[in-house]
């Protein structure tokens, strides 16, 4: 079994906040995801019978497709939902390893997998409640999200590109990325003013990703007032009416 | 425990490079990792100004599709029959003196037995002008079976368009209306932009018989009836109307709406805008009380009031029959809601939300500037409304008249080129519409002779008609003919069924680029096959006796051609994003790129422009040989990129004109311009100063700068055609006035459809068919990641879609007692097809819908013949017919809008029953093909 780091006092939490009004399911954060880490920190990610009947291949981010209508909606609505690991503050993948393979990081939070001590016991991905990990049958290890660790320290870019690969490639501007161990961060000002909320809370595994909902629907952000219904047996005085009103001095 | 210590700056490439994306047709820009000569990593180059540093799920992938199996390797020649998928690799030498032979004895005998089309050709400025060059009028791209109606609809109404011709006031505007955009469309310029309007709190409104996408984001989705959207728009602008929500100034200063139309009914000016004798529109002045020249700045033109003019006839403005349309009866809400399936209620808030923005939110941008008659304005004011529209207006076979009534929508609004509205992109606007005429009459296309001009243009006028004195269409398309007039990009779809009926003639070479019309892009895709491998009975030959494709992989289209000229994937190759082409230009300024080799091709593989250059020289093409008949650009596609001028100074590219590439739009040839252009990252923007961002159709900086850069001829304002008068000038052509009239199996269809007023009429098929027999819409969309790509080989996207379904309304299904996965057979009046359904409430409860090109045929794309997309997936197309039913005495016209001949793919009705299905296998399907194997199973290091 591994342990977990102390917290600091000041525990940075590195993470992301997705926002759920604002994701079309692109795909751009998980075809991003996979390019990237196929060559970076945990390449390759596999990708099996690519051509053939059945192709699957390793992931560290999925987007889900979810259409749902709350009792108080009118219409229901298609909520694109990309998943991926959460970063947890006390995570059980971690301290259910055997090997230590799988562990958090003390200095940011991030959780990782050491591909040189993993055993592919995927006892990780069983105690996962938000199925984040993937096995790599090929190379017989777990896959899982860095946060891109191996971009976001990375000085060969430039600072404005030392994000996770999914934030900079998206193009709705719905993934943030930032220490939410901060109150005052971008992220955490984000989560506190859009309700960004924990998936399963109840777990009790906190994860540092925060989701924001939907926002609420268009009869609370625009209100006018339409017109009496037209009568219909009026139509010439109708067009009589709108000329008289249109028939004014007008200038080039 | 101690954490292992990882190298958290690792360098995993050893170069980046800058190009161009093509995975769809966006183009943005992007930064390519390379490793010892290998693409490791894409991303969006954050410089750029289309994506501004994002990239999008399919620009993502691209790096599986330049390493893809199904890459051609080599020249083919067909060896077996048609379809059999029998070719032996030949050299290139051997490819490019046969093609010479083929096409060198169409241009000697006729040039226009040649038919050229492209598809998702990314260099029409090349292709178009080959054509030209080559002497027929046989040319165009794909647009006209994707866009066209909307370009044409554009164009012809106020000189712009959506899509590349124009965008969202993103940053200002505060109420957005996204008409039938597919979720696949505009993939990162929209994306970025509905962004900014979620971070603004900005209301989005789609009106869509489907809510995925786009429409999954937006604030209010309206579930439409297909087809319905040009009632809808017309309800609104009658609700705005009746409610005096109407920008009268705009109107009066802007548009023709002021313009005097000659009533004389049955007389050959019936319609036409009186005119003084300088040929210049006339307006009645209210303060001097008599007919002005339309062109003249210190006037006040009334919109109302019935006029006598100086010979006595009687004229009204045009405003007033506008008017009279809209706000009769059947544009009113109620009268509207059942057949757009739409509460009155909800049209009524929505015009009354889009006239509360407009003018009640007024928006003004402390910006001075000039407008068309020299007067200065010290602010510019905005109407914060702006729309977009696209495929799900175009696909139907009233789209040219709906788009041109949403564009009716924004005018009368006020709300075009303003802060907050509609923008143009530089280098639109152009007159309304352009000025070019389609080449290709009788007499202009000769032997050994190239046209007199481009294959397509601006038709205004039954003069300008590619006819001969029968009426009989010159293009095999029949684009241009008096049954699609306003074809401005071309018929494609009907060329194939056109060519094998020898209607209106035969051809010799079926000349096709990136075009997939033995499958996806086809009607009717049996048949189509069928017209590909058919025979002449008397010589044994086939009736399309030589067809040369070129394509980078092993698309269906492959096995159905003679001689194969395999193309490089995009990150092999030079290219140009050009102005004389489809532009990437910002509302802020105008833009283009390059595409520069970032991998040598490791297969014997061309750039098809280059071949395309080499085919030109070897052909004796005038602009493409030196005076002593050596190739002019024999450093290919790049050289011609450089030392091509269109005219003088003007060429592929803008940026870094002139010898010291000091000049931008305008310059001599500089030798060093695609060095500045890498060094630029492979783009060039050149972004306006403020005072000429906005009101350019008016603003006399912009034009003349305009002019200056060769986008428009004449700095004249460009004055909204909400009236069109060429349009009445077809419809009294079908009552018999003027020289050039139809014959008269099209007067009836050209009197009903060519209104000069916007309006909506029932889709063409639609109206023929019995909606008890076939009660559904039938409709498609490609999924967000495989938007205008070759996507469903990728093997990254294949894994995340690589099958469709067919989604249905619950309700509907529930009746039906359909559950998710349950088979269904589809029929329409052409066919059927046996699939897969899933049950959804987000869709419009009379339509079905499934995403389009998923389906594969099984051997083709290096897919193993029993991929889940041959045999689960599936094509509608099978369900759609190329011709409309018989009319008019026995004449089966195309599926097609009858003003531009856009594809009416979206007109489809059908019905669905329950199947018993025992195979698991979705149905048609069809021979499985010989898969060409040579790179199969490759994989990228």
């Amino acid at each position: 079994m591994t342990s977990l780091p102390t917290p600091s006092s000041n525990q940075k939490k590195l993470g992301l906040v997705i926002d759920l009004d604002t994701c079309v399911g692109c795909q751009a954060c998980a075809t991003s995801c996979k390019e990237w880490n196929t060559q970076g920190y945990s390449a390759p990610l596999n990708d099996r019978q690519a051509y053939s009947a059945s192709p699957e291949g390793t992931w560290l981010n999925r987007i889900h497709g979810y259409e749902v209508k709350a009792p108080e909606d009118e219409q229901s609505r298609i909520v694109h939902f990309p998943r991926s690991c959460l970063h947890c503050e006390e995570p059980a993948c971690v301290t259910v390893c055997p090997t230590g393979a799988s562990y958090k990081r003390a200095e940011d939070g991030i959780v990782l997998v050491n591909p040189e001590t993993c055993i592919g016991c995927k006892l990780c991905s069983w105690a996962c409640p938000y199925g984040a990990r993937e096995y790599d049958y090929d190379h017989g290890v777990m896959k899982k999200c860095t946060l891109c660790v191996d971009r976001i320290y990375n000085d060969n870019f430039a600072v404005e590109d030392r994000v996770p690969a999914c934030v900079k490639a998206c193009p709705t501007g719905a993934r943030h990325f930032g220490d939410l161990g901060d109150a005052e961060s971008k992220v955490s000002r984000l989560v506190a003013e859009r309700g960004g909320y924990d998936l399963l809370p109840e777990m009790g595994y906190k994860p540092v990703n925060k989701y924001l909902p939907p926002r609420k629907r268009s009869s609370e952000k625009m209100k006018a007032t339409p017109s009496e219904p037209e009568t219909m047996s009026e139509g010439k005085s109708r067009v009589d009416d709108f000329f008289r009103w249109a028939d004014r001095l007008l200038s080039r | 425990m101690t954490q292992p210590k990882i190298d958290t700056s690792l360098k995993t490439w050893d170069e980046i490079k800058t190009t161009t994306c093509y995975m769809c047709a966006c183009r943005c820009g992007i930064k390519v990792y390379l490793k010892d000569g290998t693409v490791k990593y894409i991303e969006g180059n954050r410089d750029h100004p289309v994506n501004k540093g994002v990239i999008c799920g399919k620009g993502a992938s691209g790096i599986m599709q330049h390493y893809s199996p199904a890459r051609l390797s080599k020249p083919m020649l067909r060896v077996g029959e048609r379809g059999s998928g029998e070719f032996r690799e030949i050299e290139w030498e051997e490819a490019l003196t046969l093609a010479t032979s083929w096409l060198a004895k169409v241009r000697s005998e006729d040039p226009k037995r040649l038919a050229f089309f492209t598809g998702r050709d990314q260099s029409q400025g090349l292709t178009g002008w080959w054509a030209t060059q080559f002497g027929t009028p046989n040319y165009a791209a794909h647009g006209g079976f994707c866009s066209v109606n909307m370009a044409a609809a554009g164009l012809y109404t106020f000189g712009g368009s959506f899509w590349e011709f124009g965008e969202p006031d993103w940053k200002h505007t505060k109420y957005f209306l996204l008409f039938g955009v597919a979720e696949d469309h505009a993939s990162n310029p929209i994306k970025i932009g509905l962004g900014k309007l979620k971070a603004r709190g900005v209301k989005i409104v789609s009106i869509n018989p489907v809510r995925t996408g786009y429409s999954a984001i937006a604030d209010e989705w309206i579930g439409i009836r297909p087809g319905t959207d040009g009632l809808f728009a017309g309800a609104l602008i009658h609700e705005l109307l009746r409610n005096r929500k109407v920008d009268l100034d705009y109107l009066a200063r802007y548009t023709n709406a002021a313009w005097l139309v000659i009533r004389n009914p049955g007389q050959a000016d019936d319609g036409t805008f009186a005119r003084n004798a300088n040929g210049e529109p006339l307006i009645y002045d209210a303060v001097i009380g008599r007919p002005l020249s339309a062109h003249r700045a210190d006037t006040s033109p009334k919109l109302i009031g019935e006029v006598t003019l100086v010979d006595g006839r009687r004229a009204v403005p045009s405003f007033m029959l506008l008017a009279e349309r809209f706000l009769s009866d059947d544009y009113s809400p109620a009268k509207v809601a059942e057949t757009c399936g739409i509460p009155a209620d909800t049209i009524r808030r929505i015009a009354a939300e889009l006239a509360k923005t407009a003018f009640e939110e007024e928006l003004c941008l402390n910006i001075g500037w000039r407008d068309w008659a020299g007067r200065i304005h010290d602010k510019m004011i905005g109407r914060p409304v702006s729309m977009y529209a696209m495929r799900g207006i175009s696909a139907h076979s009233n789209g040219f008249q709906t788009c041109r009534t949403l564009h009716l929508l924004q005018i009368i609004l006020g709300t075009i080129d303003v802060p907050g509205g509609f923008r143009y992109r530089p280098p639109f606007p152009k007159p309304a519409p352009p000025g070019i005429k389609p080449a290709g009459k009788p007499g202009q296309v000769k032997p050994n002779t190239a046209l007199p001009g481009p294959p397509l243009g601006f038709v205004t006028a039954p003069e300008d008609l590619l006819i001969d004195k029968d009426g009989k269409p010159q293009r095999i398309d029949k684009a241009y003919s008096w049954e699609a007039p306003f074809a401005a990009h071309g018929m494609m779809h009907t060329v194939i069924a056109n060519a094998a009926k020898r209607d209106p003639y035969g051809i010799d070479v079926l000349f096709l680029y990136m075009a997939n019309m033995s499958w996806n892009s086809a009607m009717n895709v049996a048949e189509t096959t069928g017209h590909l491998t058919a025979k002449d009975e008397a010589t044994g030959d086939y009736v399309i006796p030589h067809i040369i494709y070129s394509d980078a992989y092993a698309s269906e289209m492959v096995h159905y051609a003679d001689l194969i000229l395999p193309d490089t994937t995009y990150l092999e190759r030079w290219d140009c994003i050009s102005l004389l082409d489809r532009p990437i230009s910002e509302a802020d300024g105008p833009a283009d790129a390059i595409r520069q080799p970032v991998v040598e091709p490791d297969r014997d593989v061309r750039p098809f422009q280059t071949v395309l250059l080499d085919l030109g020289a070897r052909l004796g093409l005038t602009g493409m040989t030196n005076e002593d008949g050596t190739p002019r650009y024999p450093g290919g596609y790049a050289d011609y990129m450089v030392n091509h001028e269109r005219s003088p100074g003007i060429g592929p590219l803008a940026g870094w004109r002139g010898k010291e590439g000091v000049f931008h739009g305008r310059g001599d040839v500089n030798p060093k311009q695609l060095e500045r252009y890498i060094e630029n990252g492979c783009h060039w923007f050149y972004e306006l100063p403020d005072h000429v961002k906005y009101y350019r159709h008016a603003n006399r900086d912009y034009l003349e700068w305009a002019t200056s850069f060769g986008f428009i001829g004449r700095p004249d304002p460009i004055v909204f055609q909400l009236y069109l008068e060429p349009l009445q000038k077809f419809r009294l052509a079908a009552e018999g006035h003027g020289a050039i009239t139809p014959p008269e199996e099209y007067r009836k269809r050209l009197i009903t459809y060519f209104d000069p007023l916007p309006g909506w009429y029932e889709p063409l098929e639609e109206s023929l068919r019995d909606h008890k027999e076939f009660p559904l819409h039938a409709i498609t969309q490609r999924p967000m990641a495989m938007y205008h790509s070759w996507g469903s080989q990728n093997a990254w996207l294949r894994q995340i879609l690589g099958r469709n379904w067919l989604y249905l309304a619950r309700s509907r299904g529930e009746a039906m007692g359909l559950s998710d996965g349950d088979w269904v057979n589809v029929i329409s009046a052409t066919g059927r097809i046996k699939v897969q359904v899933k049950l959804m409430d987000g869709v419009n409860p009379h339509t079905v819908w499934t995403w389009n090109a998923i389906g594969k045929r099984s051997g083709a794309w290096a897919l193993a013949p029993d991929a889940p997309e041959a045999k689960k997936g599936f094509l509608l197309n099978h369900l759609i017919a190329e011709l409309l039913p018989e009319r008019d005495g026995g004449y089966r016209y195309s599926n097609s809008d009858p003003v531009t001949g856009q594809a009416a793919w979206y007109d489809l009705r059908v019905r669905i029953e329950k199947a018993e299905d025992g195979s698991g296998i979705s149905a048609p399907q069809f021979p499985t093909l010989k898969s060409f194997g040579w790179i199969a199973g490759r994989r990228r290091a």
